[in-house]
């Protein structure tokens, strides 16, 4: 043995205590659902963890008509000082069961315990926190004196951050006096099953947060229930086109976080050991499974071999393997299909003639895996250059100058995120001035915090999470008749703006 | 001024000679180092508090702590330091738990100058150059802990621990004058160190270049500084006297490993690394040993490569290790002091 292999050092399971069954969390219950129910894996193992319930067109609309008559009776009538109260009840019960939270997001996403520990939960619990302070300042929200909530917020999320995609919607729709529906991913129902029992200790008015699961007919039908009056997606571009479509000429607000290919661009005088950090975290943080991921490296062609050798060296430390274990670095692939499509592009991306490179490791035989993978000699016209792999592969291009970069990195139907690595200050600026990305990391990259709005452009989607725009998503300016009493006249205001689709 | 300055030869240090090229000046040595790569402190703060989280459980565990030890220069830097006072650390040094023989000895013991004869006294047949198991002397030299003196002072301070019989040399850099931007003047007076390392023999006692990182304040200058070292011929890199605060810190040490890998990938040669002073727990310990190995690899976890200057560290090894065996935690009573 040498040092290397450290021994395993793995979280225990045991300290779930899961249910063999769940149903839908309608109205503050479980109930069960009439859709045919399915049963969520371990991606690590393949084994299944639980059975949950699917919910049909006639529990969506059950789940829409609570959400309904606790917005209109209880959520819209309390104060935001009361809303508040909750959110911060919430936030803290999250740190309180952030272990248990932590077990089972690794467990149910394949994601090393690392992450789910030291990022995923931790900042599940500061968005809870951030927009529990923002539920009573409302009026300092950027439009103008008692904006208003729009009503039932429906809203859809992935797979790859379950609980933390969670929080980034129902946080700020709850603050701004909104009531949800939300789906999780099929694949990842776990954690937002247990996020319920959480709204229960913290006794959340009932219909306030409902969460049905289910597949993409689910889905399908809360976002077209004609009662839903905000719609909130992130996912692939192709399902988020759709939303566009059935939502277009109808009353409701729509936000999209959607696909991206982000470029990560390192000058010739970046810090180097700190670029090579950024660029793994970039592409390797999740098993690439991020929408902003830093999938297309941009590297000055002048150091192209020392910033690929020195990268495949530190590739070669990273530990592939059992999620649950405390020294994983990188975990199991999501689901059988997002390997397929991982394998795909990565066989046209030799076949197109770019060079593949993997670092030695054992995958294990059960289970969904990929090796952490880098293509060199890419070229823009390659797919792999091109399309969103969302999986752990990384595309080595290079440029010559700021102007190329700015070019290269710019030239994609995405606009979600990009990386700068210098050390010269003033290129910072003079290049994040002409990135068309809605975030754009500086000697950094996967850095979230809830008081920074993230969103796309182009296909990457529209709309802004996170901050005090993310906000706006959830809200509408006060009616100039709703003046004076602004409270008693929301749920009639709010009738207005649904334009009679009820 | 400055134009005298920069033109200034600075002695042939062979390292130098090889790697900056012939015309060895102030000046070029300044274009050196300038030119290495800058340090992003977030960055490196973020990997170094990612590899702090590595979780050494078991097997790992017992191989860390018995390496810990190994590793451990311990140290007794006090002016209140006694013969009966070395004497002690020196029996503690052979046989740090006395009730179990299993437990390795540590790689040196560290002491001031004045002190050398009383190590080597009680160490005995124990006190060997390179045989595995043997336990070295090394004495801090060049006006520990400020540098504050002349050349020659600092030169007689290295050649009389040498003569009496100090394995290693760890010297402390001219901080005032790298501060001031006087590269040329920190790297002559390496090389002239290094120089009064030579044995009678023609051999070299080991040096150890303390750079005193908690003076030096930026990574930006460590690893400056951690160039200027080796360049001048400096066989280990370390981080601090112990008698300024912050001493050693897991990113500065993580940023020195960078400069040895970097050191290592241009011409082959293996340079060692000491953390020293602040690290008292063995999680701490293990924290660095994680760096080590997963910086500059494995190969780099032997006293030839890698030392910690400790002195209460080896005591809660010592309660870690016994934990180990026993399954249960004892106290303070159950470890001897030194």
């Amino acid at each position: 043995m040498t040092f290397l292999d450290y021994a395993p050092a793995p979280e225990s399971a045991s300290i779930l205590n899961l249910k063999s069954e769940y149903g839908l969390f309608i109205n503050g219950d479980f109930v069960p659902g009439k859709g045919e129910s399915f049963t969520s894996i371990s991606p690590a193992t393949e084994q299944q963890i639980t059975t949950v319930s699917c919910a049909s067109e006639a529990d969506v609309d059950t789940a829409v008509v609570a959400a309904r008559r606790a917005y209109e009776r209880t959520w819209s009538k309390l104060s935001g000082a009361d809303r508040g109260k909750y959110l911060f009840r919430i936030a803290r019960l999250v740190q309180e069961r952030s272990r248990e939270l932590a077990v089972a997001e690794s467990l149910d996403n394949g994601k090393p315990i690392k992450e789910s520990r030291d990022v995923d939960i931790p900042l599940v619990a500061a968005w809870f926190f951030y927009y529990a302070g923002w539920a009573d300042k409302l009026d300092y929200a950027g439009l103008g004196p008692a904006p208003r909530s729009l009503g039932v917020a429906a809203q859809v999320i992935p797979w790859n951050f379950p609980l933390l995609m969670l929080a980034w919607k129902i946080a700020p729709a709850l603050a701004a006096g909104n009531t949800v529906v939300l789906k999780p991913a099929e694949t990842t129902p776990l954690t937002a099953l247990l996020f319920a029992e959480i709204l229960q200790q913290a006794d959340l008015p009932p219909g306030v947060v409902n969460i049905i699961t289910g597949a993409g007919a689910t889905g399908s039908a809360l976002v077209n229930h004609p009662d839903v009056n905000k719609v909130a997606f992130t996912g692939s571009t192709a399902v988020g086109r759709e939303i566009a479509r059935s939502t277009a000429g109808t009353a409701k607000k729509l936000t999209l976080e959607l696909g991206g290919k982000g470029a990560n661009i390192v000058f010739d005088d970046a810090p180097i050991d700190q670029a090579i950090e950024g660029i793994v975290n970039g592409i390797f943080f999740n098993q690439g499974q991020v929408c902003c991921a830093g999938s297309r490296l941009l590297v000055q062609e002048s150091v192209h071999d020392e910033v690929v050798d020195r990268l495949k060296e530190r590739l070669s430390t990273l530990r592939v393997g059992d999620p649950l274990d405390k020294n994983t670095d990188v975990g199991a692939i999501n689901s059988a299909s997002q390997l397929g499509r991982m394998r795909e592009l990565s066989d046209i991306g030799e076949q197109e003639g770019a060079t593949r490179w993997s670092p030695a490791c054992t995958l294990p035989d059960k289970g969904f895996w990929f090796p952490p993978t880098v293509f060199t000699n890419v070229s823009t016209s390659h797919r792999i250059a091109r399309d969103e792999i969302f999986g752990p592969v990384l595309s080595v291009l290079t440029f010559r100058t700021p102007a190329e970069a700015i070019a290269k990195a710019n030239n994609t139907p995405y606009g979600l995120s990009a990386g700068i690595w210098t050390d010269k200050g003033s290129r910072i600026l003079a290049v994040a001035d002409k990135l068309r990305a809605g975030v754009v990391w500086a000697n950094t990259f996967n850095k979230f915090d809830p008081a920074s709005p993230f969103g796309g452009y182009k296909e990457s989607g529209y709309g802004r999470e996170g901050g005090r725009h993310g906000l706006a998503a959830y809200l509408a300016p006060a009616a100039v008749s709703s003046r004076g009493s602004s409270r008693s006249s929301s749920a009639s205001s709010v009738k207005a703006l649904r334009g009679g689709t009820k | 001024m400055e134009t005298t300055r920069t033109v200034t030869s600075i002695a042939p240090a062979s390292r130098a000679l090889e790697v900056i090229g012939g015309d060895l000046t102030e000046r070029s040595l300044r274009r050196y180092l300038e030119g290495i790569p800058g340090v992003d402190a977030v960055g490196l703060e973020a990997r170094a508090a990612a590899l702090g989280t590595r979780s050494i459980k078991t097997t790992s565990k017992a191989w860390a702590l018995d390496k810990i030890i190994e590793l451990t220069d311990l140290t007794t830097l006090e002016g209140s330091d006694t013969p009966g006072k070395v004497r002690s650390l020196v029996a503690k040094a052979m046989v740090p738990d006395p009730d179990d023989m299993t437990c390795p000895r540590v790689a040196a013991v560290c002491v001031y100058g004045d002190m050398v004869p009383h190590a080597v006294e009680a160490l005995g047949s124990a006190h060997d150059d390179g045989a595995s198991g043997r336990i070295n002397v090394a004495a801090v030299a060049t006006a520990f802990p400020s540098g504050r003196s002349s050349r020659s002072v600092k030169l007689s301070d290295t050649s009389d621990a040498v003569a009496a019989g100090a394995d290693e040399i760890d010297m402390v850099i001219d901080r005032g004058a790298f501060l001031a931007g006087r590269y040329g003047q920190v790297f002559d007076e390496i090389v002239a160190v290094k120089e009064a390392c030579r044995r009678a023999d023609g051999s070299f006692a080991h040096l150890k270049v303390i750079l005193e990182t908690g003076e030096l304040v930026t990574y930006d200058n460590v690893r400056r500084a951690s160039w200027l070292a080796i360049l001048a011929g400096g066989d280990f890199i370390k981080t601090s006297t112990g008698k300024v605060a912050p001493a050693a810190t897991l990113p500065v040490t993580l940023s020195m490993l960078e400069v040895v890998r970097d050191w290592h990938r241009l011409t082959g040669e293996k340079i060692g690394v000491k953390p020293a002073g602040g690290i008292r727990a063995s999680k701490d310990a293990i924290k660095y040993l994680v760096t080590v190995a997963e910086t500059v690899g494995e190969g780099w976890l032997t006293p030839h490569l890698f030392r910690f200057g400790a002195s209460s560290l080896l005591n809660d090894v010592l309660l870690q290790r016994q934990k180990l065996s026993s399954g249960h935690y004892s106290g303070a009573a159950y470890v001897t002091i030194d």
